[in-house]
């Protein structure tokens, strides 16, 4: 028993990716809990910004480097900058303490553990094959192949959604002069 | 176990403590950046499965930069909207924004 668990151990750690998996998993936790609790709020968006960028590691780990990078530049770059942004134009000065209604809060840690346990028993119970794919070789370049072919409707509803959505964002922001 | 499934399992504690966040946080920016992370926890399992799911292709990934599209036009309008409202009522908690219930 110890016997094999030193050597599924050893097997683990034996392969390189396995080790950077296990170091940029950590830091998203890591990153994710402390969000949870700092206490204040621009340590919570830098903190968070740690997980993002762990989580971007993580996809080229999977052989996504498009989308690696993709998460750098909008989620690391624009929208903890939003955020920042936005903490700065509110009450940037305010210490969030929520430890005021532990009932409340202890019903949503029971039920966040609830579904963490179904997920984690859902994801042993199941079998994936695991047919090994190449998708790192020209992987920049297949997706725009399959982005402009395949999905070229959704692809342009999106930009129309885009500037939807940020018209929408400068008008709702706009400070009302008359 | 199989190599996807510590993906998956890294995929629902990120998501679990987003949802935490989510539901407990009573600054709303900090509500927008937990409902990120959950977002940011799906775009791991798309990405996940598309290199060891049952079908590998380069769908997933890029069904993730849309949902990553998706989730910029979600925090660009929220933000916006939380500018407007603390403009108006000069607080940012959640637990004060009850308007349509009194």
């Amino acid at each position: 028993m110890l016997q094999q668990m030193i050597d599924n151990l050893s097997s683990f750690f034996g392969s390189g990716s396995n080790i950077m998996f296990l170091i940029f998993a950590l830091l998203a936790i890591g990153g994710a809990v402390f969000m949870l609790n700092l206490t204040k709020v621009v340590h919570m968006v830098t903190s968070l910004a740690v997980t993002f960028i762990s989580l971007a590691a993580i996809y080229i780990l999977l052989q996504a480097e498009f989308v690696a990078v993709v998460q750098v530049l909008i989620y690391a770059g624009a929208i903890t900058i939003l955020m920042i942004f936005a903490i700065m134009m509110t009450n940037h000065r305010e210490i969030d303490q929520s430890i005021v209604r532990p009932l409340h809060q202890g019903l949503v840690l029971i039920g966040v553990i609830l579904l963490g346990g179904l997920i984690f028993y859902a994801v042993q119970r199941a079998a994936f094959p695991a047919p090994d794919v190449d998708l790192a070789t020209n992987n920049t370049e297949n997706i725009g192949l399959k982005l402009f072919h395949e999905h070229v409707i959704p692809f342009e509803l999106m930009s129309v959604l885009l500037t939807v959505a940020f018209i929408g964002a400068i008008i709702i922001a706009k400070r009302e002069e008359d | 176990m199989n190599v996807v499934s510590s993906y998956l399992i890294l995929a629902a504690i990120l998501f679990c403590l987003g949802l935490y966040g989510a539901l407990t946080k009573r600054n709303a920016i900090i509500v927008l950046l937990s409902v990120e992370l959950m977002l940011n926890a799906v775009n791991l399992n798309l990405v996940a499965f598309a290199k060891w799911g049952i079908a590998p292709s380069l769908t997933g990934q890029i069904f993730s930069l849309f949902t990553i599209t998706i989730a910029a036009a979600e925090v660009a309008v929220g933000i916006a909207i939380l500018i407007a409202y603390y403009r108006s009522k000069a607080t940012s908690d959640v637990r004060d924004m009850n308007s349509l219930k009194r």
